[in-house]
């Protein structure tokens, strides 16, 4: 056998390849689920911590803040690993599922507050005064004119921290979900073959590679034209 | 109440772990100190190469950058301390996670300081040339600099998630302080050192977050006038 052959024979071998793609298949929907699910809690959270921020009510900002901060401050995984390993001396048991899930949506909520409180801020005040004046509600001042605008400016950046959260579901593994990266690991240890971990690298790449593309164009075509 | 102090903020535990929490912050520190640079490194090259005209250099740098972009750092990291064995190549954890953040949070800076170089105008670089300095020297003593300064916010965030992101370490077995944290805990049964990790973090990247915070609203404001 050629070196070539040694190489493909153990980084692609077709045998284990075959017999691990039911695993790393239903690992990528466990992937898939679990960042929906993450996007979706973490998105509208912070969202409606923003909405509720720019009421301006002091206590409530300031725990918004705290908490914000004590999110944006600690790495993903120590949230995974506080969560998983730890809530269950407090009588909560939550599955590897529900933790990581937990986890990364705090996570993404505190950016995502972040980044739609900036967005709420950065409308001139003369826009709210002049929506408030020509009778709208401070409910359709919100809605109607400053959100539109808001939500524009953050999307690029917002598109980015999605991604760079949601891609932290592989973090799962560390408390043994079984997401693409899990079953990866698992299938590498009974085969003694690395073939199944070039395979979920290859499923991140299908996974991911888009929605980085599409970033990419929102990037360009969201723009603020200085 | 009592049960939730004892569960999570005991005293006699913590003083316990504190030489082993303490290592691995120490570690933390360490590692960091290794691999901002470089990242940083990683991306100054990337950045360099995306100022060549050549679609051939430019376009498979794109994808590599994208490449980067949508894989998770730990999948990197697993890659190179399970996958690379069996090529005949042990690296040990330290070793991969040096490998992996080059790459990855090199591709992340790399953006950045394109992004930061593109901002200054051409006329400065020919400014500098006519006056005798050379191509490198204009690079570094006219562009670089005011390129750092007008994207130091996105800098100093990348810098951050790179601090936080060295507690993968811990998965390949690299003592720092999450991996300490969570020695102690197996140790003891008892979540207080976990605790006393995350506290670290927070009370070390609190600042970091709150000048941040600071920084990207005064940038957005700005964007918006």
């Amino acid at each position: 056998m050629s070196r070539w052959d040694r190489f493909l024979d153990t980084f692609f071998n077709a045998k284990v390849m075959a017999k691990y793609l039911p695993d790393i298949l239903s690992g990528a929907v466990l992937t898939i689920e679990l960042a929906l699910a993450v996007v979706v809690a973490g998105l509208l959270v912070g969202l409606i911590l923003a909405l509720v921020r720019s009421l301006g009510i002091k206590p409530i900002n300031w725990l918004i803040i705290f908490v914000v901060d004590v999110f944006r401050s600690l790495p993903p995984l120590v949230v995974i690993v506080l969560v998983y390993f730890g809530l269950p001396s407090a009588g909560f048991s939550p599955s590897a599922f529900v933790s990581t899930w937990m986890s990364l949506a705090l996570v993404l909520m505190a950016f995502a507050e972040e980044i739609f409180w900036a967005g709420i801020t950065s409308t001139p005040k003369g826009q709210w005064e002049a929506s408030r004046s020509t009778g709208l509600s401070f409910a359709q001042t919100l809605l109607y004119v400053i959100l539109p605008q808001a939500l524009r400016i953050t999307i690029a950046p917002l598109t980015n921290r999605t991604i760079a959260i949601t891609k932290g579901t592989a973090l799962g593994t560390v408390v043994a979900l079984h997401e693409i990266l899990g079953m990866a690991s698992s299938a590498v240890s009974n085969s003694y073959n690395p073939s199944p971990l070039m395979m979920g690298a290859a499923a991140y790449l299908v996974l991911f590679l888009p929605v980085v593309v599409a970033a990419r164009w929102i990037e360009t075509r969201f723009a603020w034209k200085r | 109440m009592e049960e939730i102090v004892q569960a999570f903020f005991n005293t006699e535990i913590a003083q316990a772990a504190l030489p082993i929490v303490l290592q691995g912050l120490l570690n933390t520190v360490l590692l960091s100190l290794m691999v901002v640079p470089l990242g940083l490194v990683g991306g100054l090259i990337l950045a360099m190469l995306a100022l060549s005209k050549s679609r051939l250099i430019r376009w498979p740098l794109m994808a590599w950058v994208d490449f980067f972009r949508a894989f998770p750092p730990l999948v990197l990291l697993i890659l190179l301390f399970a996958g690379l064995p069996f090529a005949g190549l042990e690296l040990g954890g330290f070793a991969c996670v040096a490998i992996a953040f080059f790459l990855n949070t090199g591709a992340y800076y790399g953006e950045i300081l394109r992004a930061g170089i593109e901002s200054i105008p051409r006329g400065q670089v020919e400014a500098a040339r006519s006056t005798g300095l050379n191509g490198l020297q204009a690079m570094i003593y006219v562009v670089l600099p005011q390129a750092v300064r007008n994207v130091l916010p996105d800098l100093l965030s990348n810098t951050l998630e790179v601090v936080k992101l060295t507690a993968l370490g811990s998965v390949v077995a690299v003592p720092e302080l999450l991996f300490q944290a969570r020695q102690a805990q197996s140790v003891t049964y008892n979540a207080t050192p976990i605790v006393m990790a995350a506290v670290i973090y927070f009370l070390i990247l609190w600042p970091v977050v709150r000048l941040l915070s600071r920084l990207e609203n005064r940038a957005l404001h700005a964007m918006a006038r």
